[in-house]
């Protein structure tokens, strides 16, 4: 009867509940549809920050961080294979690549690149390049010569397929080499400037380039599942020899997107704070005019032997009530217009330069997280409750003799 | 003082709590408007001009396709030609000349492929702020030639240190090879990474007869007083300058030409950050529609006896306008006027993100980031509030012209 009573109060003026309501509504709505848009913005700059061969967990020689040269690569890759056919669950993949910085030229153009030997079967199924590449083929398993090049640099080499670029680099044994390889595909990347930094050759090729025999320079590890991450990298750590091999995740590898992670978050929660002020206030006027309308009532109630508290309470099931609504039909549209922009996405064209500035793709897709949600509704909610307390109390404090006098 | 006036006023304060809730909401709104808008735009300013004063300058002559392409032989003939049409506006703060080759740089165990520039000691210290960022070792002098100044983290990765020799091995501008030794004497550190990883510099007389430029150079770097003098200085200097010189198309670029994803990247942001104060000022309306709509529906007997008395509808809607319009200005006033303050207070003392110092690292800036205060920054918002309030205070008012005075005097 107590929350019927709530209930049946709320829609005694049902035109100043909807208005209320569909305050409540518009501002969960827009934090949920935010939220997620952010979100997608995030994880977008994540995916590209990512897939430009970094993975989700990534070993090295332990001084390779340091010092990105030949020198530390990591000589006995075969240990670790074993140790990550063991240790990573099955669906998990991974790349083992020679990565050195080279210097590439033709007759006219010459510009400092890195140069990355892969294996094109296990690249293929983890990073962009295998899935990139808009014109010619992919590398070849027993291609030594050949060579993939990123669409801005090729533009700017003023070269094509099939045509002839000079790597320049030094090796094994400290050595200046170049070698002449023959362009086979063209890759593209989210980014002009990963297109322009990186140059893909055949772990063979690069073998061959660089002098040496069985080292390579870093394993890239991707996940089935990105809650995984931490846990298996310590795990490698565990079970790698540290003195040779140091095991980052993606957190150490590229700091900033994790700083930004961060201050998204922090970020997200002070607008959640803000937006809820504004709206807040609507809730307590509407509230305190409830209250004020009712003065005979709650005198009348309060003669009648009703304590104090169970005045506020009920006033509290009011705003509750008012409150659920709100969050519910605001998490009902968040969803629905989330859920139509994710077919198309949004696209950032217009600012496509600008994305890529930011590291973003030029389309976003919102991507809606159950925490994301559940932290809107705990803001809107709890805050929503507090406030509350202001007019229950007011209504607590009217006394039988006051509302006769109304 | 009108009746109306007068009458608007007391009306206002009958319900004091309610007025002033009604206002915070509307100052709440102004106020957070008004200080995010001049954060951001301090911190674009900023952005802007770390990122102007390190490298790109405000604004470049250079010749057509040189910024795409980098193409070495894309060189200006004869910089001095140009340079005494800069000397002519007095609003270009300074210029310098400057020339570019990629090249691999060896020290004695690692090699690099990286940017070789050419500059004028002299030049680039009164256009960029390389000379103040020179960490260790010391700045270039007019005299010297095979010296080098290098970036910390090309310092590091190429495990050198001051008073260490490089090998450059480039190719000239006539496609021979240009190959030279040269002693490091000072490293520099900007924050940026991008620059400290893939920059090296050398005097430019050594630069040209390393490169075989033959007195030409790819960049004429300009700055101006201020950020906002660019534009003026473009246009006139536009009239001035030869279309072409030696058979090449002269350009000029700005800032924003010479580093579109800052330009783009700002847009993005602020963009993004306009829909994030649409949406504040939507719930900010749509709580002071629901206070304005109570006030009037709860008077609605009080509206029922003036209509009976003779009042004329529209007389009662400028009545309620004016209501509204007086805790709408009297609001966007207060909050305006705070925001103002405390940006202010902020622009002197400076907001510490250390926690996010390393993604401002990026973007070359500091720790510390100053909002500004604006003309644009300290109108925008309130405006736009004030314009959205007085909307949602006219569907109310509008229901107030529709009231009959015998119904309105029954309800309750």
């Amino acid at each position: 009867m107590y929350f019927q009573l709530a209930w049946r109060n709320i829609w005694r003026n049902s035109r100043r509940t909807i208005v209320i309501i569909t305050a409540v509504a518009i501002g969960v709505w827009s934090m949920v549809f935010l939220s997620a848009f952010s979100r997608g913005m995030l994880n977008s700059m994540l995916e590209n920050g990512k897939s430009v061969l970094v993975g989700d967990i990534q070993i090295h020689h332990k001084n390779y961080r340091e010092d990105p040269s030949i020198d530390k690569s990591m000589e006995r890759p075969d240990v670790i294979r074993v140790v990550l056919e063991n240790s990573l669950p099955q669906d998990a993949l991974w790349a083992e690549r020679i990565k050195v910085s080279a210097f590439v030229s033709n007759a006219r153009h010459s510009s400092g690149v890195t140069l990355v030997g892969i294996d094109p079967k296990q690249e293929e199924r983890i990073s962009f390049v295998g899935r990139s590449i808009i014109k010619g083929t992919f590398l070849e398993e027993s291609d030594k010569r050949g060579v993939l090049v990123g669409k801005a640099l090729l533009d700017k080499f003023d070269t094509k397929i099939g045509k002839k670029l000079i790597l320049m680099t030094r090796d094994k044994n400290g050595k200046v080499v170049s070698k002449a390889f023959r362009i086979r595909g063209i890759y593209r990347a989210e980014m002009e400037s990963t297109e322009k930094s990186y140059l893909f050759i055949t772990m063979s090729g690069a073998r061959n380039l660089l002098n040496m025999q069985t080292g390579i320079s870093e394993i890239s590890i991707v996940l089935p599942d990105e809650e995984m991450v931490d846990a298996f990298g310590e795990m490698l750590q565990e079970k790698l020899d540290t003195r040779l091999y140091s095991v980052e995740t993606w957190k150490d590898l590229l700091p900033m997107l994790e700083a930004y992670l961060g201050m998204f978050n922090s970020f997200m929660y002070i607008w959640y704070v803000v937006v809820f002020i504004a709206m807040g206030f609507g809730i307590v006027n509407t509230s305190l005019m409830a209250v004020f309308e009712r003065v005979r009532e709650f005198g009348l109630l309060r003669a009648l032997g009703m304590k104090p508290w169970w005045v506020i309470r009920s006033v509290l099931t009011e705003s509750i009530f008012i409150l659920m609504v709100g969050i519910l039909t605001g998490n009902a549209l968040g969803m629905i217009s989330v859920f139509l922009m994710k077919e198309n996405g949004i696209n950032l064209a217009m600012f496509g330069k600008g994305a890529e500035f930011f590291g973003m793709s030029r389309i976003i897709y919102p991507v809606l997280t159950l925490n994301d949600v559940m932290s809107v509704n705990y803001v809107i909610f709890f805050l929503g409750v507090f406030v509350s307390f202001y007019p229950a109390i007011r209504a607590a404090q009217i006394t039988p003799v006051e509302a006769m006098r109304e | 003082m009108s009746t109306d006036i007068k009458m608007a006023l007391r009306n206002i304060w009958r319900s004091p709590i309610r007025t002033m809730l009604t206002l915070s909401a509307i100052a709440f709104a102004a106020l957070i408007l008004v200080f995010m808008l001049s954060f951001q735009l301090g911190s674009y300013e900023a952005m802007v001009n770390s990122s102007v004063k390190i490298h790109t300058g405000h604004f470049q002559v250079q010749v057509k396709g040189y910024n795409e392409k980098q193409n070495m032989r894309f060189a200006i003939s004869s910089p001095k030609d140009i340079a005494a049409k800069l000397d002519k506006i007095k609003k270009i703060q300074a210029y310098t000349f400057r020339a570019n080759g990629f090249s691999l740089v060896s020290s004695e165990n690692r090699t690099r492929g990286v940017l070789v520039t050419g500059i004028d000691p002299l030049g680039e210290a009164s256009v960029s702020t390389i000379k103040t960022l020179v960490k260790k070792g010391g700045y270039l002098d007019k005299n010297d030639t095979d010296k080098a100044l290098i970036g910390q983290l090309l310092a590091q990765h190429l495990k050198v240190s001051v008073n260490d020799e490089l090998t450059i091995l480039g190719q000239g501008k006539n496609g021979s090879i240009a190959a030279g030794i040269v002693t490091i004497k000072g490293i520099f550190s900007s924050g940026i990474d991008e620059f400290d990883r893939s920059s090296i510099q050398i005097p430019l007389n050594y630069f040209n007869d390393l490169f075989y430029m033959q007195g030409s150079v790819h960049e004429i770097v300009c700055t101006a007083a201020s950020l906002y003098d660019v534009s003026n200085i473009v246009k006139e200097l536009k009239k001035d300058l030869p279309d072409n010189q030696d058979g090449k198309e002269i350009v000029l670029l700005d800032w924003k030409e010479l580093v579109p994803g800052l330009v783009q990247g700002i847009k993005l942001d602020l963009v993004s950050a306009m829909i994030f104060y649409a949406i504040l000022i939507i719930v900010v309306a749509f709580s002071i529609l629901n206070t304005f709509l109570m006030a009037i529906l709860e008077r609605t007997k009080e509206f029922g006896v003036m209509l009976a008395l003779g009042v004329k509808p529209g007389r009662l809607l400028k009545l309620v306008m004016m209501e509204s319009s007086f805790m709408t200005l009297v609001g966007v006033s207060i909050g305006g006027a705070l925001g103002c303050l405390l940006t202010l207070w902020f622009q002197i003392h400076g907001i510490n993100l250390e926690s996010a110092s390393e993604i401002l690292k990026e973007y070359g800036m500091s720790g510390t980031v100053y909002p500004k205060l604006s003309f644009i920054s300290a109108f925008a918002g309130p405006v736009a509030v004030l314009f959205i309030t007085l909307c949602a205070a006219l569907y109310p008012a509008l229901k107030v012209k529709k009231l009959t005075p015998v119904e309105a005097i029954n309800s309750v």
